[in-house]
């Protein structure tokens, strides 16, 4: 338990002034909290199998007297990357880009550039747009090509007692509860949503994926 | 007045066909500035692998090192971590339930990128399947406890190695968008 306690510890020191991190919410000091920190990132089958969906969450822990007034800003691109070739190295991308109340999709396409800089890909011959949901209001789908699109608010999907894993790394507590509860109940975040047809990413075997946010 | 809210109106609606109406289906989204160059901030893979195995000071050069770099320039502090962290991992020969030694487990951890199976279930671990995507019912926090400090059999560090939290505080929905609606 020592070692457990000094190795979380120096991580968490850093960090003691902010209120929680979890799944990579709030994970590193230049994005912590801004609208480029990404909280999550999910990819699974859809309800049509022949789909895979990508979720792309930003900006956690928002409560919901806070949601209404949270916006994507239109100066961070949200990029979901996908290697199919086994080398982590992107050969798709699919880009989400909010302008003036709307989610601008990209892709999936071949970006220009692989790696750490990104142009959108405005040439990219799939993708969509849709209305960027209001908080309150009922979901707002889009569909095109294939593909379904959703930006908005929603129930952070993230679970985990966060505050006992803090007070065992504080040194106050030894163990989980059991049962725990929930840190991240009745929390809100902005969550980019995309559901693609397999066929559109390499059509079988396993692909590697991760999610960036990259700012103008 | 009038002719400029129909005009308005019309322009709306240009722009609003424009991508549907054109035969080859690409975008123009000529009245919308997508100019410039995005340079990257944040990235993720897998959940909590940035905050539980990176050291503090190199938070932010983790989510700028592309992943195809990451496991030259970050394995070696992944496994100082892991067996700094978990007793589990204390002693030479030591494994989790994968069968993984430290550097076997921070080798795969260390490019921090979610492996997706476009071929049937995706799951971050459902007890079959392993590493084959994250669904949103997943409970990866456990998942990774366990690996993390359960041992060769998942029975080490029991009071470490789940958090008993193991489900969302609102059902899923069965169709797209899939997320609950929020609070």
């Amino acid at each position: 338990m020592k070692k457990v306690r000094n190795v979380i510890g120096i991580a968490i020191v850093a960090i003691a002034g902010f209120f929680m991190v979890a799944a990579d919410h709030i994970d590193a000091p230049d994005v912590q909290g801004g609208t480029s920190d990404i909280t999550d990132f999910y990819a699974f089958q859809g309800a049509n199998t022949d789909n895979m969906v990508f979720v792309a969450n930003v900006q956690g822990l928002l409560s919901p007297s806070a949601t209404g007034a949270a916006a994507f800003d239109e100066n961070v691109l949200i990029e979901f990357n996908i290697d199919n070739t086994g080398d982590n190295v992107e050969d798709l991308v699919i880009q989400a880009i909010p302008r003036d109340g709307k989610m601008y999709f990209f892709g999936p396409v071949a970006p220009s550039s692989t790696g750490l800089n990104s142009t959108i890909q405005i040439n990219a011959t799939a993708g969509g747009v849709v209305d960027i949901t209001p908080y309150n209001a009922n979901e707002i789908i889009a569909t095109n090509g294939g593909m379904t699109f959703f930006a908005g608010p929603r129930d952070d999907p993230f679970f985990m007692d966060f505050a006992q894993y803090s007070e065992i790394i504080a040194g106050n507590a030894t163990s989980f509860n059991d049962p725990g509860a929930d840190t991240f109940a009745g929390t809100n975040v902005m969550s980019v949503i995309v559901e693609v047809p397999k066929s559109m990413i390499g059509g079988s075997g396993t692909i590697n994926t991760w999610v960036e946010a990259k700012r103008k | 007045m009038k002719n400029i809210k129909i005009l308005a109106v019309l322009a709306v609606a240009f722009v609003a066909f424009n991508c549907s109406d054109d035969d080859n289906d690409i975008m123009q989204p000529d009245p919308v500035d997508f100019s410039g160059t995005y340079a990257q901030k944040d990235q993720m893979g897998r959940p909590a692998v940035n905050t539980v195995f990176v050291s503090s000071d190199s938070k932010d050069m983790f989510n700028v090192t592309v992943p195809s770099a990451q496991n030259t320039a970050f394995q070696s502090m992944f496994q100082t971590n892991l067996t700094g962290l978990s007793p589990a991992f204390a002693n030479d020969g030591d494994t989790n339930a994968l069968g993984q030694d430290a550097a076997t487990f921070t080798g795969l951890l260390a490019t921090d990128v979610l492996n997706v199976s476009l071929d049937g279930t995706t799951t971050f671990y459902d007890g079959t399947n392993v590493l084959t995507g994250r669904a949103l019912a997943d409970d990866v926090i456990t998942v990774e406890l366990l690996l993390i400090f359960g041992g060769e059999d998942f029975s080490e560090n029991p009071g470490l190695s789940d958090d008993h939290v193991d489900a969302n505080d609102k059902p899923f929905l069965a169709s797209f968008p899939y997320l609950a609606s929020p609070w």
